[in-house]
């Protein structure tokens, strides 16, 4: 290698480095919450259903989905207004402040409501940052990457938002159960959130060795920077429709099979499936570990065939696939029809005596454990309702199933098939860095593309949890009727990026 | 393949406001059958906002399938100068 081609190389492995370090931090700490949203409702919001109940349900749902596009168009304007360098670096610092503070927060019993206000204020700026960080770190590697390259590059970037996910699940997993669950629910939830800091730190010190992106500062020096990005981005008919395009066309499509393949996956084995706690999130954990290296493969193939059919094969697949993988899901883990031929062993009975909550009603749940014959284990509890009222009807026992284990072969089988649905969001996230920035002109870039990007991220693809949970409840579907949702928006998207979209690789981005 | 845009055009075009209307519906509908009190005001709470969010969307949507319906995307723009 020559040592001008050695230099650009070490400087663009510098670039990506801190830019996917910052975002991966930044996905870090927003996954986080997700995943203990539990205990922090425990420690920081009222028992009883209140107030609480809305501000939690806001905190949840706000960052999610609704605050990540205002926080596009705000630190992606300011991206274009004074340069991708610092504006990525405010949205580390606000990312990695609100994190490090919700770790500090008092419980609710020490400050009351104050608490879960605190909350949902930190969790709003959590999401704002969310939505300025990425286009910024997107522009930031792309206007560094050699041209046929940008795709490989820009891959790195993609990879950051699994890793931030398999980097809490880790660290939370870790730290449960060093600590124990007891002392994890008291306060060592606080611990992934504090350490955050860390890492933040270490992040904000590389960014700021970085210099600003070459092609902004030339645009800088000739005075060419945008006076009004949002204007020229969403009132000029020429730019809108490709913001449009991009949208309907592409990120519409990747945030729902990203959000299957990673979250609606883990959540259909754990709630639907009944699958154990860990076990649900090992599968998840193994899948994203094979399936990541597939973002640099996909993002590097999308520099030599362009970036057009890799995303929409990935969205294709998705909508063929989906039903047949989850009804597997279904088949696999359907303890109450094995135990009628395979059933090994069964534990003593273990009875509990309580009363229905809020009511007099008598509550008697006997639990069994059971063995199969193929090595699966779950729990089977039985539960009566005695009502208070002796001349009442006696309600019918229900029957449930939980914690459910699996056979050697299924556990690899369903692995496998988590793991060829990160491969679909490998596919269709990859390339779409390099997507977005090619169709947009540096003056507005940062703002053009963050907007679509998290309109189809963070609702279509943070949707996904509600909108199938709500199609599921429809009368006369099945288990499998929310699919309908990830599969529609992903059909919908891939019809339009077929039709509309060009499979030009731009190889000019400096314009 | 032209004409084939221009028709999908006029898909798109409906489409947008028949969402709306469905959200509606089913913002309705779950509205009433949720308990009373505080699940209800939740219900009602998560409704307001996904039907706010996809008013602007689905009017994209809308605005998406004009620009397909009058040729817009026939030519898609092969450098900054054409933006």
């Amino acid at each position: 290698m020559r040592s001008t081609d050695k230099n650009v190389t070490q400087s663009i492995t510098q670039v990506i480095a801190a830019s996917s370090l910052g975002t991966l931090i930044e996905w870090y700490d927003f996954y986080i919450f997700g995943s203990l949203a539990v205990v922090i409702g425990q420690q920081l919001f009222p028992s009883d259903a209140g107030a609480s109940a809305l501000i939690n349900t806001l905190a949840i749902f706000a960052a999610g989905f609704i605050v990540r596009p205002f926080g596009a168009l705000v630190f992606g304007r300011l991206g274009d207004l004074i340069g991708r360098k610092y504006t990525f670096l405010l949205t580390l610092v606000l990312m990695g402040g609100s994190t490090f503070l919700i770790g500090l927060i008092p419980s609710y019993s020490s400050i009351g409501y104050a608490a879960p206000i605190l909350v949902l204020i930190l969790r709003l700026v959590q999401g704002l940052a969310l939505g300025g960080e990425y286009g910024g770190a997107a522009t930031y590697v792309a206007e560094h990457a050699p041209v046929g390259k940008r795709g490989f590059f820009t891959s790195w970037i993609q990879t950051t938002a699994t890793l931030g996910l398999f980097l809490s699940l880790g660290v939370i997993v870790l730290t449960k159960n060093l600590l124990g669950a007891d002392k994890f629910a008291d306060w060592g939830w606080r611990i992934p959130f504090l350490v955050s800091i860390l890492l933040v730190g270490v992040s904000i010190y590389i960014r700021m060795k970085m210099h600003e992106s070459p092609v902004f500062t030339k645009l800088k020096a000739e005075g060419k920077v945008s006076a009004n990005p949002l204007k020229e981005s969403f009132q000029k008919k020429a730019n809108f429709k490709m913001v449009l395009l991009a949208l309907f066309g592409a990120t519409m499509g990747q945030g729902v099979v990203w959000y299957t393949g990673q979250f609606y996956a883990q959540s259909f084995l754990e709630n639907t499936c009944k699958l154990d706690f860990n076990e649900s999130r090992y599968i998840l954990l193994w899948a994203i570990l094979f399936a990541t290296p597939f973002f640099v493969i996909f993002g590097s193939w999308s520099d030599k065939v362009g970036r057009k059919w890799i995303m929409l094969t990935g969205m294709l697949l998705g909508v063929i696939c989906y039903r047949p993988i989850y009804q597997y899901f279904i088949d696999a883990t359907n303890v109450k029809e094995f135990q009628k031929t395979q059933l090994k062993t069964a534990s003593q009975p273990e009875v509990e005596r309580g009363l229905v909550k809020g009511k007099l009603d008598s509550l008697i749940t006997t639990t069994v454990s059971k063995t199969l014959e193929n090595g699966m284990t779950f729990k089977e509890s039985h539960v009566v309702i005695i009502p208070e009222d002796v001349l009442a009807p006696m309600p019918e026992p229900q029957v449930v199933i939980k914690d459910v284990t699996l056979s050697g072969s299924g556990y690899i089988m369903i692995i496998f098939l988590v793991f060829f649905q990160v491969v679909l969001v490998t596919m269709v996230y990859g390339p779409i860095a390099a997507f977005l920035v090619e169709l947009f002109p540096t003056q507005i870039r940062y703002t053009s593309m963050s907007l679509p990007y998290h309109i189809g991220n963070g609702v279509f693809g943070g949707l996904v949890p509600f909108i199938a949970t709500l199609v599921a409840s429809f009368p006369g579907s099945t288990p499998l009727s929310g699919l309908w949702y990830p599969i529609g928006i992903a059909a919908l998207s891939f019809i339009i990026g077929a039709v509309y979209i060009d499979n030009r690789l731009d190889n000019n981005v400096m314009d | 393949m032209n004409s084939l845009k221009k028709i999908l055009g006029v898909v798109w075009m409906i489409l947008g406001p028949v969402i709306i209307l469905f959200l509606f519906l089913q913002a309705a509908d779950k509205i009433a059958h949720s308990a009373e009190g505080i699940a209800r005001t939740n219900t009602t709470l998560q409704w307001s906002i996904i039907i706010l969010i996809f008013i602007p969307i689905c009017a994209g949507l809308v605005t998406f399938g004009y620009y397909a319906m009058k040729g817009e995307y026939e030519h898609l723009p092969e450098s900054s100068s054409e933006l």
